[in-house]
Formats: C-alpha cells, sequence, structure tokens
C-alpha cells in the first residue's frame, strides 16, 4: 500500500492540485472584484451607512439573538406537530377501504385548500381570526403564538403531506408484495417495510420544507410576538438604520446552513451504510 | 422416513396439501386464468411451464392472494383460502413466495430481513428470531454475509436470503417464481442446489421456471401452460419425452431452438 503510487493516484492528485488552484484563483478573482467594483457604485456610502453599521450591529444583535429564541420555540414546537399530520393526513390519502372514504376525503380537501393559501394569508386569518371567534376567556386562546403555532402547523402539514405521499408511492410494489406474503398485515407493512424506505427517499425535500419553515416562523410576528423579526423592525425604527434586518439574516443563515449541511451528510452516510452505490 | 413412504404411495393416496379447482381470474376483459385444476400432494415439487404471458405468475400469485381469485376454489389442507372475504393475512404465512428479483428489504441487513417475518407475523421475540434467522442463513451458506445489507450482494446470495426469509416463516407451501431469471449464468446453480436441498427435506413446491434442464431434475410433474390453462400434466419423462400436446411439443421445439435447453 505505502509504496510506488499507481497511475491512477499520481493523475489524480495532478487533477486534485490543478482544481485547487483554479478555484482558489477565480475565488480571488471574483471577490477582489466586488470588494473593488461594489464600493465604486454611487450609492455605496449611502447604502453602508444604511446596512453595514458597526455601532447599531454590535447593539442590536444580543436583543434579536434573544429574539430568535422565540423563533427557535415555535420551530421545535411546531416540527414533531407538523410530521404527525402530514403522517396522518398521507396516509388517510392514500387509505382505499371504502369505510373511510370520508377520511380520504378530508386530507384530499385538507391539503387542496391550505397548500393553496399563501402561508402569509393563513397568520392573518387564523392570528386574528381565531382568538376574534371568543370562544373561551381564558388568556392562551388569545395567545398569538399558539395560533402563529397552528397556522405554521396546518400550513407546513398540507405541503409535507404531500412529500411523504410521493415517498410512500416510490417504493415499488413488489415490497408490498414479499411484505405481504410473509403475512404482514397492512399496517405492519406499512410501518416496517414501506416508511422506513419513503422516509429514507424525501429527506432532500423534507429538508428544503424544513429550511423554509424555519425562515416563514418569522411570519408570526405579524400577529404580535416579537420575535426576530419584529424586534429587527423596532430595532430599525429606533435607530433609523438598516443593519438590524442584515443581522437579522445572518442570525437566520447561521441556522439554516448548518441544517442543510448537516443533512447532507446524513444522507450522504445512509447510502454508504445500505451499500447504494453512487456515480461521481 | 415416513416422507419416503409417503412419496412411494400412489397420488390419490397421499394427503392433499393444495387443491385448485377450476381458479379463474381476468384483468378487465382479458381471462389470464382460465379455470386451472391442479392437486398437489404434500412434499410434491411442481413445476410450471410455458411462454412468456401464459399465467405462471398470476396463478402463483393467486394461490398466496396477492392477487385476488375471480372464481373457483383454493383448497390449502382442504379448506378454501380464496373465498371472498376471507382474512388473507394469515394464510400468507403459511406460504411462502419467492420472486424473480428477489424484493429484499434495502433498508434491513440480512439478518434481519430474515427475522422480520417471525418477529412481526408469529410475535417471536427479537433475539430469538434473529438467531433463527442466523441458523437458517447458515444452513444456506451465508452466515457470513449476515450483517450486509441486500445491496452489498450478489445476485445469487440475494436470492438465497430471499429463500431463507420465507423458510423462517416455516411455511406449508413455497412458491417459487423464476427465481432464477434474473440472475448471471454462472450464480443460477448456487441458487438451484438450495431448491434442492428443500425438495430433499420434503417441501411441497410449486415451481414457475424457463429452466427446463432443472424442471425435468427436480419435479415430481410439469404443468404446461397456455393462455391460462394447464394444457398438459405429466411426469417429467411424459412430458420433455413425449408431450401429447401440439402446442406443448412446438413450446419445448421453441425452447430448443432458441438454445435454451
Ligand atoms: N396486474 C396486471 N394487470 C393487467 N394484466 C396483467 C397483470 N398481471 C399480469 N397481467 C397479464 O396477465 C398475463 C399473464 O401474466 P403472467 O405474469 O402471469 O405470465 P407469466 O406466465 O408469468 O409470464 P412470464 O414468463 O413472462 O413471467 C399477461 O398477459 C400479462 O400481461
Ligand atoms: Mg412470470
Amino acid at each position: 500500500m505505502t509504496s510506488q503510487p499507481t497511475r491512477r493516484e499520481l493523475y489524480e492528485r495532478a487533477r486534485r492540485r490543478r482544481s485547487a488552484v483554479i478555484a482558489t484563483v477565480s475565488t480571488i478573482v471574483v471577490v477582489g472584484a466586488l470588494v473593488i467594483l461594489v464600493p465604486m457604485t454611487p450609492g455605496w456610502d449611502r447604502v453602508r451607512q444604511a446596512f453595514f453599521d458597526g455601532d447599531v450591529f454590535v447593539e442590536s444583535f444580543p436583543r434579536l439573538l434573544r429574539a430568535f429564541w422565540l423563533d427557535v420555540k415555535i420551530l421545535v414546537w411546531s416540527t414533531p406537530l407538523i410530521v404527525v399530520v402530514s403522517l396522518v393526513l398521507a396516509l388517510a390519502r392514500n387509505t382505499r377501504s371504502p369505510a373511510l372514504f370520508p377520511v380520504r376525503a378530508f386530507a384530499i380537501v385538507y391539503i387542496d385548500v391550505l397548500r393553496g393559501i399563501p402561508v402569509i394569508l393563513l397568520v392573518f386569518l387564523i392570528g386574528f381570526g381565531v382568538p376574534a371567534l371568543r370562544l373561551s376567556d381564558s388568556r392562551a386562546w388569545a395567545n398569538p403564538l399558539i395560533w402563529g403555532t397552528v397556522t405554521l402547523v396546518l400550513s407546513y402539514s398540507a405541503y409535507t403531506a404531500e412529500i411523504i405521499r410521493a415517498g410512500i408511492d416510490s417504493v415499488h410494489e413488489s415490497q408490498r408484495a414479499a411484505a405481504r406474503s410473509l403475512g404482514m398485515t397492512n399496517r405492519q407493512t406499512m410501518a416496517t417495510v414501506i416508511l422506513p424506505q419513503a422516509f429514507r427517499r424525501i429527506g432532500p425535500p423534507m429538508m428544503n420544507t424544513f429550511v423554509s419553515l424555519q425562515k416563514d416562523v418569522a411570519l408570526v410576528s405579524l400577529i404580535g410576538p416579537v420575535e426576530i423579526l419584529r424586534q429587527a423592525g423596532i430595532d430599525k425604527a429606533k435607530y433609523a438604520n438598516f443593519t438590524p434586518y442584515v443581522a437579522a439574516s445572518l442570525i437566520f443563515l447561521a441556522l439554516t446552513i448548518p441544517c442543510t449541511r448537516l443533512a447532507d451528510y446524513a444522507m450522504a452516510r445512509q447510502r454508504q451504510r445500505t451499500g447504494a452505490t453512487t456515480i461521481a | 422416513m415416513s416422507e419416503m413412504t409417503d412419496r412411494a404411495l400412489p397420488n390419490s393416496e397421499r394427503r392433499l396439501k393444495l387443491q385448485l379447482r377450476g381458479v379463474m381470474k381476468a384483468f378487465g376483459t382479458t381471462a389470464v386464468l382460465d379455470g386451472i385444476d391442479l392437486d398437489v400432494a404434500e412434499g410434491d415439487v411442481i413445476t410450471l411451464i410455458g411462454a412468456s404471458g401464459s399465467g405462471k405468475s398470476t396463478l402463483l400469485r393467486c394461490i398466496n392472494l396477492l392477487e385476488p381469485v375471480d372464481d373457483g376454489q383454493v383448497l390449502l389442507d382442504g379448506v378454501d383460502i380464496a373465498e371472498p372475504g376471507l382474512d388473507p393475512d394469515p394464510v400468507r404465512r403459511r406460504i411462502g413466495m419467492v420472486f424473480q428479483s428477489f424484493n429484499l428489504f434495502p433498508h434491513m441487513s440480512v439478518t434481519d430481513n430474515v427475522a422480520i417475518g417471525p418477529r412481526k407475523v408469529l410475535g417471536v421475540p427479537k433475539a430469538t428470531a434473529r438467531a433463527n434467522g442466523l441458523e437458517m442463513l447458515t444452513r444456506l451458506g451465508l452466515a457470513d454475509r449476515a450483517d450486509a445489507y441486500p445491496d452489498q450482494l450478489s445476485g445469487g446470495q440475494q436470492q438465497r436470503v430471499a429463500i431463507a426469509r420465507s423458510l423462517t416463516m416455516n411455511p406449508d407451501v413455497m412458491l417459487l417464481d423464476e427465481i432464477t431469471s434474473a440472475l448471471d449464468p454462472e450464480l443460477v446453480g448456487e441458487v438451484l442446489d438450495v431448491v434442492r436441498g428443500l425438495k430433499r427435506d420434503g417441501m411441497t413446491m410449486l415451481i414457475a421456471t424457463h429452466e427446463m434442464a432443472f424442471a425435468r431434475e427436480i419435479s415430481d410433474r410439469v404443468c404446461f401452460l397456455h393462455r391460462g390453462r394447464i394444457l398438459e400434466e405429466g411426469t417429467p419423462t411424459e412430458i420433455f419425452g413425449a408431450p401429447r400436446e401440439p402446442r406443448t411439443q412446438e413450446f419445448l421445439q421453441r425452447v430448443i431452438d432458441a438454445g435454451r435447453f
């Protein structure tokens, strides 16, 4: 192993070196051009003052981070709820038994309607509409946090249900036949054979949806709670400066980018473990 | 021992495991099974031969209730399992099926593939099911691949795992649907060896196959299917040596001309 490198190894090594050089040079050129050219634009000084004010950044950042904690909490409550509700919806949509026709019909209508309404509209409708019904006097009933979370769950479970359904449909019929021929019931087949495979396949679209949920949590601010987007608005007004929005964006990126990378890594590992080969 | 004496008895006096009575199946308006009658005694090995589309797979799928039978009876130990409305799950666990495309569960290790049936269906504790599974894998020469995943195995190994998966359910009857058709020629032998072993153990089997040499070697009886009917049935010597029906002669001639027999 440690002796002479093979012909292929030599070739790969040379190729890697060449790629690294090209990547470095092209990055320096692009970044250099941006650094030199952008400040030459006529409006740059005004933009820098309005969006990249160091003092404002330092002052508002801790407040934004604290407000972001609320976004994280909403996210942590809604995600498992979305998964459960959407799984139920996906299974309901796929039932074939005539006795369950109403269930299937409900799932279809639910998915069509809630997927068709923009999340922002749904936030307004439910966030202001349901508490206005005054069905209860308890404070919880008027809590915009709860209704914001409910809205996200309603909307996102409709999207996610369709993803799960597509995942279920993508598992070949022969897998079902193999499981049933062992004597497994429909339910056992679903739980031990179909769903585990479906969930492995829908990793990427699920992750997309999750990242988009992370961002849409900010819409809850429209009905009251002081989460990061609202806090950024408050700070913007206070300093008459847009830097808090830039800071908020960076905080979002600090969550979404690692999430995406982590998912990529997990899926690559999964593929490796089950031995499925990928073509480079 | 008793098995040996059983085998010596004429067909009519051995215990009938499976009886098909006028089995009908149509997809849309085309009749795919058009009145199938067949008696399978305990320990019988019966092969189904016939052209592509003659209904071999459909017949096996109907016996395993993967396809509902339209008309006629399928008697397993004298009980009609094709009765509409009957719960198919308890029946299926008594009938093993092996498919052309293996259909192993790709997200489970080989051992889990083999243990999952007894665990879920028979309620065998996980550790016991895995131990039994490993024993079965060892019998089929797969012990060293127990922790692998299906994608990491050769076709022949995958098909042997699929057979092991069925066998751990301890079925009364095994249905083998062209189990070597998806294999490279050099891998066919190892799978057929397993089937020979099953016959030695007295397993009742229905085998759909295009491997005529194997059918001649292993069958107690051969059925020639044509357009959803059993056109001719007999011992391998009768069917391969002196087929009576022109259709059977034609079919076998075509197989020989194609160099596959
Ligand atoms: N699910 C189905 N829907 C409609 N037609 C079907 C279905 N399954 C099978 N058929 C038709 O039934 C006929 C018999 O098919 P079957 O698979 O039983 O044949 P076979 O003898 O197993 O053929 P092969 O040797 O190619 O496996 C074929 O004409 C096929 O097209
Ligand atoms: Mg077939």
